[in-house]
């Protein structure tokens, strides 16, 4: 049956490219797409990224109203659940450590798992060539606002993803199936906002699913190629090559079920990102000399920067952007990631979530921004920026790291993939209903957009679908205050658990207890 | 007090046969058996959201098969032969499981069948039997 689905789905893909092929010859199939969908469109993109109102005459620089709707979010969970992100950590890297594993539930997925899980969805392009971007525009003093925006975003975080577990459905076969889209309509109904709820879930789960197939999808793909081209020069032209191959790995781990090829990228990826981490960390350690300067730069780039548009506040802009953008803290992205987690209490997936901006944005991001103050590889207006600003830091130290780059790039942008295809599956089923060939359909849509993605440069389309993802954001954060007091409860029933000795702490399981 | 025994089987023939060396030497001891089957599962594995989602079930699933497959007909058989048998299924590092249960199990002996696995993977990794003997906390039979 599976290799039935594989063939017919290589014929669909195999009868699209001579099409594409065709398309190249005949030029722009992909500039008719644009300038048909761009009238459309473009006022949806438009109102999602526009600036506050006059915050370019007063700063000199444009202000997204959603990064400020996202930092705002993240300012207020954080007051309300007492900075859980500082008084918590604590209990999260418990959790996450197998300090509360009982050994007879052994064959569950563990905290650490679900960690490792919701992070590969997060951790992408955005921590090597977004941070370059801020960087560039916003300074070394964007890192600053960076790392405080990322340390706000924990508690959006935990609140989502609490909620995600706890109003998440659980079927008699023992699958379960969660995220924003089911306690926006289940907890609002609770309140007696039943239709304010649904209205509010379905608008989520369809932007879910446009976001899954362009930020979590074209653009990954359209990006890795662009990064294998840079290396590659084959690939340069023939992103559709690229886009194919990308699309039968993708299909076989989504459609296929054959789960090898994910665990070879999944064992990699984390390597990918202790090397990156690793490297980064290695060219601070000998560039030590100018560890005083890179911090007074940032410091100070952050309250007083020099040749930074919009001063502090272009700085801040930047900074506040890459991290709401890298973590995505109040998305409810990673709200689905961790409903799908066999857990005795909700509350333990929002402390173990707590922990994803932080590795995410204070730690990965903050090595990217490090790394290029500290090699003095920012030059204001020179043009270098993203990931050619990333690349020209690390390889002033490690020549050939831009090779290394391309591969983190694709199995970065790999897993992203793998992830978004399940957020994106999960809405689509909770917008069409269960059931396998409604699943087959959305998996084999993602796989014939992995290949657009990669060939065609949809400058508008993949704009579209970011503006969609943040559109999430509205829906799920408008949902979240709304929600808070009951994630309070929850806390609070977990906290007086915890006290109890209802979840004991097991601590290096029974083997050392005697 | 009686003496314990662990034993640890799986479904291979070098497991039936340790399976038949512990019936008979806890025959001869009048010694209680701790019939142990371990699903090798690594808590530190990668998974897609997919999987975490199935896991559940999947460990539902493993657990029965085992049980009903493997388990329950070794614990019958030692159960005619007139022996004293408890029986657990459990995930994990298969070395690191059977010593912890024969810790919490309070047993005297780990018995076990030479675990046959590829040259090359017990190569890189080590054999599962190795391991074992080198972190038991008490005496280990290995069965060829």
């Amino acid at each position: 049956m599976r290799s039935k689905i594989i063939l017919a789905f290589s014929g669909v893909l195999s009868s699209l490219l001579p099409a594409i092929l065709y398309a190249q010859d005949e030029i722009p199939i992909d500039q008719k797409i644009n300038d048909a969908i761009a009238p459309i469109i473009n006022p949806f993109v438009g109102f999602i990224f526009s600036p506050l109102p006059g915050s370019e005459a007063i700063f000199g620089t444009a202000f997204p109203w959603i990064v400020l709707w996202l930092v705002i979010a993240a300012s207020v969970f954080t007051i309300y659940f007492g900075f859980i992100q500082f008084r918590g950590v604590k209990h999260s890297i418990e959790l996450v450590r197998g300090d509360y594993l009982d050994p007879k539930d052994a064959g569950e997925v563990t905290p650490f798992q679900a960690l490792c899980t919701a992070l590969s969805g997060t951790v992408g392009l955005g921590n090597i060539a977004g941070v370059g971007v801020a960087v560039y525009l916003g300074g070394p003093g964007a890192t600053f606002w960076m790392i405080l925006a990322g340390l706000l975003g924990m508690a959006s975080k935990f609140t989502e993803c609490t909620l995600g577990v706890h109003y998440r459905n659980e079927y008699p076969d023992g699958t379960v199936s969660g995220g924003p889209m089911y306690y926006l309509s289940k907890g609002l109904s609770e309140q007696g906002k039943a239709t304010f709820g649904k209205v509010l879930a379905v608008l989520f789960a369809i932007c879910c699913v446009g976001g899954a197939l362009g930020g979590g999808n074209m653009f990954q793909a359209n990006q890795s190629a662009q990064q294998i081209g840079s290396v590659i020069p084959f690939f340069a032209n023939n992103g559709f090559i690229f886009g194919i191959i990308m699309a039968i790995v993708v299909g076989i781990v989504i459609i296929g079920g054959i789960k090898s090829i994910a665990k070879v990228t999944e064992k990699v990826v984390p390597f990918m990102a202790a090397i990156y981490v690793g490297s980064a960390l290695l060219i601070i350690l000998l560039n030590i000399g100018s560890i005083g300067d890179a911090f007074s730069a940032i410091i100070g780039g952050a309250f007083a920067p020099t040749a930074v548009a919009g001063g502090a506040v272009g700085a801040l802009i930047q900074g506040f952007k890459r991290a709401a953008f890298s973590n995505e803290a109040g998305v409810g992205s990673a709200s689905i990631a961790h409903s799908a987690v066999q857990t005795k209490h909700p509350a333990t997936e929002g402390y173990v979530a707590l922990l994803e901006p932080f590795i995410d944005t204070v730690v990965i991001c903050t090595m990217t921004s490090l790394v290029i103050t500290i090699t003095g590889a920012w030059n204001p207006g020179d043009g270098v920026t993203g990931i050619a600003l990333t690349a020209k830091a690390f390889e002033s130290n490690f020549g050939g790291f831009k090779y290394m780059l391309a591969i983190a790039a694709v199995l970065f942008a790999f897993s992203t993939m793998i992830s978004w295809s399940y957020y994106g599956l999960k809405s689509w089923t909770y917008l069409f209903g269960e059931g396998a060939a409604k699943e087959m359909v959305f998996k084999i849509i993602f796989c014939i957009f992995v290949v657009i993605g990669a060939s065609m440069s949809l400058g508008p389309v993949i704009d579209f679908s970011d503006a969609m993802i943040f559109t999430m954001a509205i829906f799920n954060i408008i949902g979240l205050y709304f929600l808070m007091p009951k994630v309070k409860e929850i806390l609070r029933d977990y906290q007086g658990k915890l006290a109890s000795g209802e979840f004991p702490r097991i601590k290096g399981g029974a083997a050392k207890s005697t | 007090m009686s003496e314990c025994f662990l034993v640890g089987i799986d479904n291979s023939d070098g497991s039936r046969r340790a399976l038949e060396f512990a019936r008979k030497r806890a025959k001869n001891a009048g010694a209680k058996l701790v019939v142990t089957y371990v699903i090798e599962w690594s808590p530190y594995s990668f998974n897609t959201p997919e999987e975490n989602e199935q896991r559940h079930k999947r460990r539902e699933e493993e657990i029965s098969s085992a049980t009903n497959s493997v388990l329950n007909p070794a614990l019958e058989q030692l159960k005619t032969a007139g022996i004293e048998v408890e029986g657990i299924v459990r995930h994990g590092n298969v070395a690191d499981v059977l010593n912890s249960l024969a810790t919490e199990c309070g047993a005297d002996l780990i018995m076990v069948g030479r675990i046959g696995e590829s040259g090359l993977k017990s190569m890189l990794f080590g054999s599962v039997t190795t391991k074992l003997i080198q972190l038991a906390n008490v005496p280990v039979t290995v069965v060829p």
